[in-house]
């Protein structure tokens, strides 16, 4: 029973980390149709400036709360600027241009940016610092959770609240709506669509980098790569809930992580990763609208 | 006269939303009907329905090509459909933009060719005639549609009413019993437009090609048009000749008083 | 005014560039030692050519602009240089014996290690070759084009380890489980839209790879599988330097060979379906193409040459493992086909010599290939979607409603 809880919880954890990467891919796609391929890497850059920042303000002698929230800030800043910059140059002037173009564009931003780390930093696994502290009351229950995995399961879940918020309440989450719908109806009533991608972009790589700061901990190491597969994983979420769906995101990343984590708890762990593949062509298949997703019909 | 295509009791459903609704539609040899009504009246959607690429939920679509079995053509994909005999155009074109105009209406003869991989390969006799009958036979429907100065030019380039008219010439190339013009006159000046309905008319009188067509200037409807179907919300609200429609107030009504005669 | 606006932009820029690469650019840390090094360097670096590449940005963007609208007013496309080669005998036969020239003498002009090299280029190109039909002409982004490379090399290295097979033997049979394997692939992502489609092909790469890897008893997992014979010719066994220029000799015939073949099937009825699916699915269907035919034809077309090449490989190294057929092979190959042209041969011929020569001369900067290779994907795409030798569209010639000489043009 307690094996089962905490494989159980294991596929939670894992499901909340898709999630905050698979929120960003959903959203830009609900609003330009795209799929950010480097939406991964976003996710790497927040994780490696999030360690680069750890370290040196350990040299610094700051306390471990101090660093956590301060590491953590500089990651979201940097990877929705990362996000942001990354749209105006590979997106934005292939708007009008075939899908084809823009999809190729998008796998080559995601192999510059993974190389780039690689070459700027470099191709060994780096030690990520356990920057949540290690809760009290936790203790007795060491061996099924751990402090860390409140700490994913409590962001995510503030996450998805305050997004949920934005996009239900504010002016601007109205306006990403509107866009998503139908982007010349809404430049058309005035909404400002340049700043809506670009917001959206902004949030979906600051939860990516909030996902990627917590990953890292949790698991203690991070190298140039991870970006590649979390990617991957977190987009086979998105469209498994139905892609453009933000619930769907959601229920799609847990359900993966449930299946990844008793797969590898039952069966084996060689093939951990093909899961998710199998998973991805087997729902592309039979419905690739996802489980959320509204079933497009097409313009002709 | 006889009946080429039979649609009955046509439904088709888009979740909740019922875009036709036991649409009744027939269309018989050598006819040129038009389709109109209100935007959003799903016209495009019937057209889109009978020509395969939305399954219908529900009804009748039968095709009664010339010499042959007639056809149930429900659920079959539009490339069959196509090969029974259904050609159409889109109401925002849909040309193969980067080839050339030829290359278009050669692409139109594909499914009455038959040369494979092998063939491409080898080249052998039977390829090479095909080969050199399809350009031929792409030229003449180019001369007959008026657009044989376009010959290799490349689609995109072509002035907006050539397009019009090279999409007539693609669907005319797989030679069609019923060919389906949807919006054929939108953008169209008033010479192009009285061309297009000369151009119309030759297809049907020499081609012997039945002509279903939505359109919503009326005065191409008016001259053309043999019988008229009005649609509103997925249904049929009335039918008849031009003078029939004009004088029906369920039409004018739905309409909204916009002047079918202008 | 105007300038001094200019230079503010690419002050500006260069600020930004600056401030985002401040934290992996300046700064390394070195978890184990504990150590920080500084690099501020990096940033001066990185102001600098932002400055100045900031400028060339908003140029190309300006030229591109107005290149449209030319084409916009001038309604006819301009010919360009290779059209014009093409189309004239007189140039066009004493560039192909110059190269041909070329081709027959290298191996006796230049050293061992170059011959190697010119194989691999080549052996670039029929990949480039075969990707060109299913990316470029059919519009299919396949990012799992190395499984089929992949799959023909251990067909080569595994039929020839438990049965003995020999190459020439397994060349075909490589190109035939290459052309199985697209079909294979094909099945499943037949009705996804491009972008699924191209999600999909890459986990496929990817789990063929670590299938590969994990599977022990049958592919003898991550140590590969060594001593692979090289080709011999009719029962002559060559010696390590002859088998080299065998190779490189060999390598030319199959290039040719694979130019001819799918220039043909370019031009052929197939290859004008693949284009008319590339340039808008809902109409070729509309226009009576079977949809599910053409694009299992061009995976298996264009798996059979990946499949092909997969048995050279393992032949030309004598050792395969799976870190060979990693997800960047099958960019590379993409990067080959997007930089010389969509669709165009002799953009793709040029493409892969460009790619994989380049780094190979420029030792210096082979480190930073990756990075080029997916900055050179952003770039063609933003600037010119075409490729650096377009494809060019059939012309055929008539007077009056005659045809003559309609199926070829030179």
């Amino acid at each position: 029973m307690e094996y089962f809880l905490e494989i159980f919880l294991g596929g939670l954890t894992r499901g909340s980390i898709y999630a905050l990467i698979a929120l960003g891919y959903t959203m830009v796609y609900g609003i330009i149709q795209l799929i950010n391929f480097a939406h991964g890497e976003i996710y790497m850059i927040g994780a490696f400036t999030a360690l680069i920042v750890a370290s040196v303000l350990t040299m610094l002698g700051l306390n471990t709360i101090s660093i956590l929230v301060l590491a953590s800030i500089a990651a979201v800043i940097y990877a929705s600027a990362y996000g942001f910059t990354v749209e105006k140059i590979a997106y934005k002037p292939l708007r009008h241009a075939p899908r084809l173009s823009a999809l190729i564009s998008a796998i080559g931003m995601s192999m510059f940016l993974s190389n780039y780390v690689l070459l700027a930093q470099t191709s060994d696994f780096l030690s990520f610092p356990n920057l949540i502290p290690e809760l009290k009351f936790i203790e007795p229950y060491s061996h099924i959770i751990r402090s860390n995995e409140i700490a994913i399961l409590v962001t995510t879940t503030a996450v998805m609240i305050v997004l949920t918020f934005i996009i239900k309440f504010t002016k601007m989450g109205k306006a990403m709506r509107a866009t998503s719908q139908d982007r010349e109806m809404a430049m058309l009533v005035g909404v400002d669509v340049n700043r809506v991608i670009s917001v959206t972009f902004i949030i979906g790589s600051a939860t990516a980098a909030l996902g990627g700061v917590l990953i890292a901990s949790h698991v203690g190491q991070i190298n140039f790569y991870i970006g590649f597969i979390a990617g991957i994983k977190a987009f086979v979420a998105a469209v498994l809930g139905g892609i453009g769906s933000i619930p769907g995101a959601v229920l799609g990343s847990l359900i993966l992580g449930w299946t990844e984590s008793f797969a590898t708890g039952y069966v084996s762990s060689d093939y951990e990763d093909v899961f998710a593949f199998i998973f991805l062509v087997l729902i592309l298949i039979f419905k690739p609208s996802g489980i959320l997703g509204r079933s497009e019909s097409r313009a002709v | 006269m006889k009946t080429i295509l039979k649609v009955k009791n046509l439904i088709m459903n888009f979740g909740g939303l019922r875009a036709l609704d036991h649409l009744d539609i027939q269309v018989r040899e050598e006819e040129i009907v038009a389709l109109i009504g209100p935007n959003g009246a799903g016209k495009t959607t019937f057209f889109n329905c009978i020509t395969g690429i939305f399954p219908p939920t529900g009804g009748e679509i039968i095709l009664f090509p010339p010499k042959k079995k007639s056809k149930r053509a429900n659920r079959l994909k539009p490339n069959k459909i196509t090969e029974i005999g259904l050609a159409r155009t889109f109401q925002n074109i849909r040309l193969f933009q980067n080839m050339t105009v030829l290359e278009n209406v050669m692409i139109g003869r594909h499914c009455r060719m038959s040369s494979g991989i092998v063939g491409a390969i080898f080249r052998g006799k039977a390829t090479v005639k095909e080969e050199e009958q399809v350009v031929e036979d792409s030229f003449k429907i180019l001369k007959k549609i008026g657009l044989s100065e376009y010959v290799n030019e490349i689609a995109m380039n072509l002035p907006y009413g050539a397009q019009r008219r090279l999409e007539i010439a693609r669907a005319m190339a797989t030679e069609p019993f019923l060919l389906l013009l949807d919006e054929p006159a939108a953008g169209m000046n008033i010479q192009e437009t009285k061309d297009l309905n000369e151009l119309i008319l030759r297809i049907r009188d020499e081609e012997k090609i039945s002509i279903l067509l939505i359109e919503h200037d009326m005065r191409v409807v008016m001259s053309l048009s043999d019988h008229i179907v009005v649609m509103d919300y997925g249904k049929k609200i009335a039918e008849g000749t031009t003078e029939e429609i004009k004088n029906n107030p369920v039409v004018i009504k739905a309409y909204l008083g916009e002047d079918i005669d202008a | 005014m105007n300038k001094l606006n200019e230079i503010k932009k690419s002050f500006l820029a260069s600020l930004w560039f600056m401030f985002l690469t401040f934290p992996i650019m300046v700064i390394r840390v070195n978890t184990v030692q504990k150590e920080i090094e500084w690099r501020w360097q990096n940033m001066f670096f990185v102001g600098i050519s932002v400055f100045f590449l900031s400028f060339a940005w908003r140029f190309l963007f300006r030229q591109m602009a107005s290149g449209r609208k030319t084409i916009e007013a001038g309604g006819l496309d301009k010919i360009s240089l290779m059209q014009q080669i093409m189309n004239e005998p007189k140039m066009y036969y004493p560039i192909l014996f110059a190269f041909t020239l070329f081709a027959a003498t290298f191996p006796f002009i230049f050293n061992i290690y170059q011959v190697n090299i010119m194989t691999t280029a080549l052996m670039y190109v029929v990949l480039g070759l075969g990707l060109n039909i299913v990316v470029g002409l059919a519009g299919l982004l396949d990012l799992g084009y190395v499984a089929f490379y992949l799959v023909g090399a251990y067909s080569y290295a595994l039929l020839n380890y438990h049965f003995g097979l020999s190459f020439w033997l397994a060349l075909p049979i490589g190109a035939f489980i290459g052309a199985l394997f697209g079909i294979l692939l094909g099945f499943p992502v037949l009705r996804m839209r491009g972008d699924y489609l191209a999600i999909v092909t890459l986990g496929f790469g990817e789990i063929i790879r670590i299938i590969m890897e994990n599977w022990n008893e049958f592919s003898f997992g991550p140590s590969g599988i060594a001593n692979i014979p090289r080709p011999g010719f009719f029962g002559i066994e060559f010696s390590l330097q002859g088998s080299i220029i065998f190779m490189y000799f060999f390598m030319i015939c199959l290039t040719l060979f694979t130019i001819f073949i799918v220039n043909r099937l370019r031009n052929s009825r197939i290859g004008r379906a693949w284009v008319a699916l590339r340039e808008d699915e809902v109409a070729c269907q509309a226009m009576g193409i079977d949809r599910t035919k053409t694009k299992l034809t061009a995976f298996a077309l264009g798996a059979t040459w990946a499949g092909m090449v997969g048995v050279i490989f393992a032949a030309k190294t004598t050792f395969i493992n799976p870190a060979s057929f990693t997800v960047w092979e099958s960019i590379t190959i993409l990067c080959i086909v997007v930089l010389g042209g969509m669709g165009s041969i002799i953009g793709v011929i040029f493409g892969a010599f460009i790619l994989i020569l380049l780094p190979e001369y420029l030792r210096a900067f082979s480190e930073y290939r990756m990075v080029t290779f997916g900055a050179v994907l952003v770039i063609m795409m933003v600037f010119r979607p075409q490729g650096i030798v377009p494809d060019i569209r059939h012309r055929f010639k008539h007077q009056g409603s005659m045809v003559l000489g309609g199926k070829t043009k030179k």
